[in-house]
């Protein structure tokens, strides 16, 4: 038993870490107080990207005849691990290189992976993921955007929501409701669907936390060509499944203030001597060891080249909820102050505050707690599915 | 990364738990239960012997199979599964522990191979009264080779053929090593919540006795050991736990209640959701004091702290949890339910209480972010 790697993986930890050197600078600090404005992150983003696709660092995993590197997923790993020691500007092609893309590569036409695999790989193209819906959330086989057939063309009508990136993405995969007379799981359809295109209208949503990060997309008699649909008409949820399981891989832990940052506050602040505060401060930290260590087994898993077990499944539900209990004690231990999220006069840069305004988000994106819970109960320990009363009737009698 | 048990070690896991399941089932566990009279079950504990697990990680000089702390930890969680009621942990994470530790050559000389074969039965007797053990407040006291004082509870003390105690001694406290068959010790056995393992009340008026380790180390030695034997207790925990999620889980399967099984509702699917969660974190942190205990790492202070808290806190859960699930029939003596139930609270009040060990835990991560 040891964290170290074998000589393989230590051999690509140091030629992807010479890389990374090459071109980035080395992170100082926390980073996730960057400033930046959002257009120039962008900018620099895209062509990080370019540069990790041309040097085959873009999608390990992939195939290289495809532009991956044709390595392992420990390999993939190691990456995302260096890399994240480094200021690099990731972000907005995770969501179409981690699930769009290999949605469109499982089920789209030689001419969909001749036109659109690279373009994403090398950043030219940004994608997003168009599922949920205002009344189709943990349930998003209840959508009801619908597509009509018309000639060879499908004509769209609806809206989506909590769709990341659409702002500025060029594509997006979209699920749609072909078939109303079927049982809801049955009559849907999977399509590719230019952003650019005519009556697609994105609509940044306020949030809660008082950003606008996430965006609603309505559609009006868009027009999508027959042949840039994914998969057979009302095999869309199948195609969706596969791009879920991708997402499962991709949603990881919950950015923000640690154990580390509150303990490192409450020294400055006086407080650490606070009994109550110091048994809490003892949880926080088992569980974010509970949460890393359990990581480091999968990764185990990983580089023995075995399946890792479904352990890795237990990672949002405490992670999201940590994040929320830590900026709550923080905001409380700072008394009336602990109100000011003013970045110029909020201790640690407001980060508490601003942590604690997001949180509930986290514990909804990827997957609700209860869900997440539903989906340990039934696929990990076998417990039975909840009832669905809706399972056999036509989704038009619902 | 190679964060896991090696094939071996998980085929020793393996091969344990074939042994437990067939030799050691809640019936042998039960014997012990319902006879007041029985302190450990003696047809187990002679197999355990036998197969040399006693000596596990004793060095081949001293008499053991000269395998490490990682074997030692599978095979924790196997009998932390099985509930073993003997005297496995008193005698191998507490007593030889201590004398591995804080032992000169001439003591491990006599008595480790004792231990390894058997004839010796170790404890380990540090609490006096309630409340956490302090080294200031002790009454128990070394004097002129002498031990005389009161110590309450001692784990599996009626049956132990040796002590190590912590005792007051001039100024300071040491560890104190006493053979328990003599006139000037005095053996009381004492009811406790949980019966499978047995406890007493042992009293030394002038018994014989030796320093083990140096004078005024005892302190020190003292948490050495209880973070040597927390890791372990965190692998019996865990496998503890792990049974209870599972006999949860089978249960909510096969009842039936409003024409389904009640695993359907999501007030149990979430509970055991829960249960889930809190074992894996308490597997995590338990491999991880495993490394720790393994390497002499560093980390050890701060890993068995996590090790412990997580493992109690979820063998807790998944106890009460366990009798929640089964309804009224987890509230009977004859459903194995409770029998975990006093399992879990025995193996996290044993080295300390969680809330001692969170103060540990923060003290630790205090010192490492001054260093």
């Amino acid at each position: 038993m040891d964290f170290n790697d074998t000589p393989e993986e230590a051999a690509f930890r140091a030629e992807a870490r010479a890389f990374l050197e090459q071109h980035l600078e080395p992170k100082r600090g926390n980073a996730t107080r960057s400033r930046e404005p959002r257009a120039l992150t962008l900018d620099k983003a895209k062509k990080w990207q370019k540069v990790k696709a041309e040097n085959q660092f873009a999608q390990i995993t992939w195939p290289k005849e495809i532009g991956g590197r044709g390595g392992t997923p420990m390999q993939q790993v190691i990456w995302n691990q260096e890399e994240a020691k480094f200021n690099a500007p990731i972000g907005p092609f995770a969501i179409g290189l981690g699930m769009c893309v290999p949605t469109v590569i499982a089920f789209g036409s030689d001419a969909h992976k001749a036109r659109y695999v690279q373009p994403a790989l090398h950043g030219e193209e940004i994608w997003c993921q168009l599922f949920s819906e205002p009344s189709a959330g943990s349930d998003v086989a209840g959508l009801k955007t619908k597509a009509v057939k018309d000639g060879d063309d499908w004509v769209i009508n609806g809206q989506k929501v909590w769709t990341t990136g659409a702002q500025f993405s060029d594509y997006g995969i979209v699920l749609t409701r072909t078939d109303p007379n079927v049982p809801k799981h049955k009559g849907l359809t999977m399509f590719i669907v230019d952003m650019k295109a005519p009556g697609v209208e994105v609509r940044p949503i306020h949030q809660a936390s008082g950003g606008r990060e996430f965006n609603e997309v309505y559609f009006t008699d868009v027009r999508i060509p027959d042949s840039d649909r994914l998969g057979d008409p009302g095999m869309g949820w199948k195609v969706a499944l596969v791009t879920l399981m991708n997402e499962r891989l991709a949603v990881g832990g919950s950015p923000g203030p640690d154990w580390q940052e509150i303990m490192d506050y409450a020294r400055d602040a006086g407080t650490l001597s606070n009994q109550a505060f110091r048994e809490k401060l003892a949880d926080w930290y088992v569980a974010a060891q509970g949460y890393k260590l359990t990581k480091f087994r999968t990764q185990t898993a990983l580089s023995r080249g075995e399946t890792p077990g479904p352990e890795n499944s237990i990672g949002k539900i405490i992670t999201a909820n940590h994040l929320q209990d830590i900026c709550n004690s923080a905001v409380e231990m700072q008394d009336h102050y602990g109100l000011i999220i003013d970045k110029d006069k909020a201790p640690a840069d407001a980060i508490f505050q601003e942590s604690l305004m997001w949180a509930p988000g986290l514990r909804i994106a990827g997957g609700t707690d209860e869900i997440l819970k539903n989906i340990i109960a039934e696929r990990v320990l076998g417990l039975p599915q909840d009832v669905r009363v809706d399972k056999d009737k036509a989704f038009s009698e619902l | 990364m190679n964060f896991d048990f090696s094939d071996d070690q998980k085929f020793l896991r393996e091969e344990a738990r074939k042994f437990l399941s067939a030799k050691c089932t809640t019936a042998q566990v039960r014997a012990v239960l319902d006879d007041e009279a029985m302190s450990h079950n003696a047809d187990v504990w002679k197999q355990i012997v036998e197969m040399g697990w006693l000596g596990t990680a004793i060095a081949e000089e001293h008499g053991g199979l000269g395998l490490g702390m990682l074997e030692l930890c599978v095979i924790a969680e196997e009998l932390g599964r099985a509930l073993a009621p003997v005297p496995f942990g008193s005698t191998v994470y507490f007593f030889a522990e201590a004398l591995k530790l804080a032992g000169s050559d001439a003591q491990k000389a006599s008595i480790l191979p004792k231990v390894a074969d058997g004839s010796v039965i170790g404890c380990f007797a540090a609490s006096e009264g309630p409340g956490p053990v302090e080294a200031g407040s002790l009454t128990t006291a070394f004097e002129n080779g002498a031990l005389s004082g009161t110590k309450i509870p001692v784990t599996d003390g009626d049956i132990a053929t040796h002590a190590v105690v912590l005792a007051k001694d001039g100024s300071g406290t040491s560890l104190i090593l006493v053979a328990l068959d003599q006139p000037g010790v005095t053996r009381t056995s004492i009811e406790t919540i949980e019966p499978t393992r047995s406890h007493a009340e042992i009293t030394f008026d002038g018994a014989a006795a030796e320093r083990l380790g140096a004078q005024g180390d005892g302190e020190t030695l003292y948490n050495a050991i209880m973070n040597r034997a927390a890791v372990l207790l965190a692998f019996e925990q865990t496998g503890g736990a792990s049974v209870c999620l599972e006999m949860a889980t089978d249960y909510a399967k096969e009842r039936h209640a409003f024409g389904r099984p009640i695993g359907g509702n999501q007030a149990i699917k979430h509970k055991l959701a829960d249960m889930y969660v809190k074992n894996e974190v308490a597997r995590s942190n338990a491999y991880y004091g495993a490394w720790a205990l393994s390497t002499d790492a560093a980390e050890l202070p701060e890993a068995a702290a996590a090790a412990r808290i997580a493992a109690s806190e979820a063998y807790w859960f998944a106890a009460k949890e366990n009798i929640q699930t089964h309804g009224g029939m987890g509230f009977t003596w004859e459903v194995d339910c409770h029998l975990y139930y006093r399992r879990s609270k025995l193996l996290a009040v044993q080295a300390g209480a969680p809330a001692v060990w969170k103060e540990k835990l923060v003290r630790a991560l205090e010192t490492r972010n001054a260093a």
